[in-house]
């Protein structure tokens, strides 16, 4: 356990663990996007800069890649800080101009109108569903393409995924749910990666409920207990 | 091209610093330093001039005189004085002749071999005394350099490592094998305070002292060639004409640090210095200098030579330790420190082609006569690249410390055409445009930051009156936002934003509260972006409204572009006083804008001008104005 400074509060902290939760266990809130406790940290939306003290020149650093270490001093709400906050906003909302939680984000930190002209479709590539489905789900179906403006996320050669099982994380994870899933008949597609997937039945009432994809997965994983019942009913009919 | 000489009197691989000294001595007993031997510089700079016809033709005639067993031939690296390529250097009186064509090389064997006459028409000439000079050192160009790094590729065969050898090379490596323990080492190059000639001025020492310290056996060390600012090229000559010097550096250094792994990161726009490199590196394991047991002693260390694949940000050191993974080139967050945890996680000591090639001077002449070059807090030399508006284009070594002045006046020698001097741009697309009141700033590592600009890898780019700035800024930005890996929110959406404004401000669609938002996102994208390349990509923008902002406003209240530049801005006309109606300009023009009748001046329409400026250089009588 170390010991760590944030605004002039001393916490105890586990060595290693990421500055932005250690502040969140504590009820310290930094804004944050392209964080997630169960991924890898990656840096990319900027909005969790904190100021690290003790520096001649004041230096801002991303608090969800700083391992805390003893005696690391940060501040998180000086007006550098703040004004760090509010600009990169007004460069995140153009590009989900139509999100709700972005524009809610928005005006808690200043940001009243999209004053950049706007293209944006909702992608702010924050790269969560990119490494929840390499990490958690362990498809690694999508991920980052070209550099720059032009970074996407896409299948590879932008094809239907064929790694792709279907089980919706990215979707769930999307901070500016730019990722539409929809069923019908017996088919679940996940719109933005032209995935099309067939489903399994429900043996008692005859609902399609789970992508073929997924069950095969999820048999070839589950060894002890096997999966039994979860793989035949759907959940209301267990 | 030339390739390997077959005759070589080496056998077998050194195994002491005797057998090296052994090697040379039997290298020099085979040659005859008063043998003529004609040099062709083989560097890409005089590549673009076809210098290897002028080898050919040079071959054919030494072949067809009989004077092959007589007179020797060899391509050497790089000398520098681009402008003046291809150039031919004749030993061993060393006289310099430039600006050479295959046509020539009957009269150099027939006038200057035969009969140690010297080519007038061949000298270089300068422009403004018309005096002509014989040597290269006497040269103003290189009179006022100090070329004790690039200085040694005039007269090696980067293909040959004989040639490497003869003149003492690996000769340092021995000695440090031997008689210096790998701290020592650092010490060395610590007191020399070496700082990284790469852009960032970190202390060199400082980083192999950390290296060294990291816990963990592996460790691995890094040469960065993926030099990537628009217009540097010091790397790549130095790489091409010398590889034997930066691998020399690059043992000295994995001795020191205790890492038996290293890579050589070439950019891939480099095919040459590709090809130069890994022979250079096969021709060191023959020889025993590279690989298990080098020079008999327990000391092991193998390199690898990777490319690069089109990506400018991977020429940030973390990367390019992900490029060298074989993931994509994506910066890390700088708190992690790679000297600790580096590439695959281990302690990794990156530096540029340039520092690795000041290390084996400073173990062979020690600290004091290294930090005896340039000032206190900024020692050695530095090589630029000095190009752009000045007579004298090409690759230059100066200390640390030396003046903008003496540079683009003494050794450039001024501006052409009688122009005047507007700015140097220095440091790339991280650095700023500095105007000419501050001429006689030193250029090192910390000086030029206070203008807002940073010497950077070394480009030096100089501007005339007939330069915009906006156009400047603009260029450095587009160049930026395409090189952006796209991480990071700030960079990947700011250099996107500032380029639209100052596209818009060229486009003359511009407004006065563009300045304020430019200098907003200048601040975001300068303070929350996670690598350099964010960091800095403001600063060409910054500098040139810090020094420039009338030329900003001329573009944005008046819609004109004073320098002549922006397409949208200037219109093209044809003075009717001047004009004699020769009929030159319609002939030439690609767009047919140009009317004319018999006896009556021509006039230029303006909507289907593009400005290519064809006819402003095609008049005789400089009847064609840019407004």
């Amino acid at each position: 356990m170390v010991t760590v400074i944030i605004n002039g509060k001393k916490y105890q902290a586990e060595e290693g663990r990421k500055l932005l939760q250690v502040a969140l266990d504590n009820g310290i809130e930094i804004p944050h996007l392209c964080y997630h406790e169960n991924l890898s940290s990656y840096g990319g939306c900027r909005l969790c800069l904190v100021e690290l003290a003790g520096r001649k020149k004041s230096s801002l650093v991303t608090s969800c890649t700083l391992p805390v270490s003893e005696g690391l001093e940060v501040k998180t709400d000086t007006p550098q800080v703040k004004k760090a906050r509010r600009l990169v906003m007004e460069m995140i909302l153009p590009q989900a101009p139509d999100s709700l939680r972005i524009r809610v984000l928005a005006r808690e930190l200043g940001v009243s109108a999209v004053s950049f002209p706007s293209e944006g479709d909702g992608c702010i590539r924050c790269g969560l569903c990119v490494r929840a489905c390499e990490e958690l789900v362990g498809a690694g179906a999508i991920s980052f393409a070209s550099r720059g403006s032009a970074r996407t996320v896409e299948p590879p050669f932008a094809e239907e995924p064929e790694s792709c099982i279907g089980c919706g994380t990215c979707v769930v994870i999307c901070p500016t749910d730019c990722i539409k899933m929809e069923e019908r008949d017996d088919e679940r597609k996940i719109i933005r990666w032209k995935r099309t997937l067939k489903m399994k039945s429900c043996v008692r009432c005859g609902r399609p409920f789970l992508p073929l994809a997924m069950v095969d997965v999820i048999t070839r994983r589950s060894t002890s207990p096997p999966p039994g019942e979860r793989l035949e009913l759907c959940p209301d009919c267990r | 091209m030339p390739v390997e000489r077959g005759d070589s009197p080496f056998v077998g691989k050194l195994k002491s610093a005797a057998d090296l000294e052994k090697l040379k001595l039997t290298i020099l007993s085979e040659r005859d330093p008063g043998k003529p031997c004609i040099t062709v510089c083989m560097g890409t700079g005089c590549h673009a001039y076809e210098n290897e016809k002028v080898f050919a033709a040079l071959e054919k005639e030494i072949e067809s005189r009989g004077l092959s067993k007589k007179v020797e031939l060899r391509g050497t690296g790089c000398h520098g004085f681009c402008e003046q390529g291809p150039i031919v250097v004749v030993f061993p009186e060393e006289i310099f002749y430039c600006r050479v064509k295959p046509e020539d090389a009957a009269e150099i064997l027939s006038s200057t071999i035969s009969e140690n006459k010297v080519i007038e028409r061949l000298l270089f000439k300068d422009p403004l005394t018309g005096r002509k000079f014989t040597h290269e050192s006497e040269i103003p160009f290189y009179r006022y350099q100090k070329r004790v790094v690039f200085g040694r590729n005039k007269s090696i065969d980067p293909k040959n490592i004989d040639d490497y050898i003869a003149e003492g090379g690996y000769q340092t490596l021995a000695k440090a094998l031997v008689s210096l323990t790998p701290e020592e080492v650092i010490r060395e190059i610590k007191r020399a305070n070496l700082r990284g000639r790469g852009g960032g001025g970190f202390p060199a020492g400082e980083k192999w002292e950390t290296t060294r310290r990291a816990p963990g056996e592996k460790k691995y060390v890094i040469v960065n060639a993926d030099e990537g600012d628009p217009g540097a090229y010091m790397d790549r000559s130095l790489l091409e004409g010398n590889p034997h010097l930066v691998l020399e550096g690059l043992i000295l250094g994995a001795y020191a640090i205790g890492a038996d792994e290293g890579f050589v990161y070439v950019r891939q726009e480099y095919p040459l210095a590709v090809e130069n490199i890994t022979l250079a590196v096969k021709k060191a394991e023959e020889y025993g200098l590279l690989g298990e047991n080098i020079l008999g002693t327990d000391f092991c260390f193998k390199v690898k030579i990777r490319r690069g694949a089109g990506a400018f940000v991977s020429g940030e050191s973390s990367a390019l330790m992900s490029s060298l993974e074989g993931k994509v080139g994506e910066p890390r967050p700088k708190h992690i420190n790679t000297a600790i945890s580096g590439l695959w996680g281990k302690p990794s000591n990156l530096n540029n082609v340039e520092t690795w090639a000041n290390v084996p001077l400073i173990i062979d002449r020690g600290w004091e006569w290294y930090s005896g070059i340039g000032t206190e807090n900024n020692t050695g030399t530095k090589i630029f690249s000095l190009v752009g508006k000045v007579n004298n284009t090409g690759l230059i070594e100066v200390p640390l410390g030396t003046s903008l002045r003496t540079i683009i006046y003494q050794i450039g020698g001024g501006i052409p055409g009688g122009k005047k001097f507007k700015a140097v741009q220095t440091g790339g697309p991280s650095g700023g445009c500095i105007p000419e009141k501050f001429l006689d700033m030193p250029v090192d590592f910390d000086s030029l930051g206070e203008l807002g600009s940073m010497m950077g890898s070394g480009g030096m780019i100089v501007m005339d009156e007939n330069s915009c700035m906006v156009d400047v800024a603009r260029y450095f930005m587009s160049f930026l936002k395409s090189e952006s890996c796209g991480k990071c929110t700030s960079c990947r959406e700011g250099t996107g934003l500032m380029y639209d404004i100052l596209d818009r401000i060229t486009a003359g669609r511009g407004s006065k509260e563009d300045l304020e938002r430019l200098e907003e996102l200048a601040w975001t994208t300068g303070n929350t972006s996670m690598c350099a390349l964010g960091k800095t990509a403001a600063n060409p923008v910054l500098s040139t409204l810090k020094y420039f902002r009338q030329e900003y406003l001329a573009h944005i209240l008046d819609k004109k572009c004073p320098a002549g530049v922006c397409k949208a801005l200037i219109r093209y006309t044809i003075d009717p006083e001047k004009c004699t109606a020769c009929g030159r300009c319609i002939r030439l023009c690609p767009q047919q804008a140009i009317r004319g009748e018999k006896d009556k001046p021509a006039v230029i329409d303006s909507d289907r001008c593009v400005r290519c400026g064809i006819c402003l250089e095609a008049c005789r009588f400089e009847a064609v104005l840019v407004e």
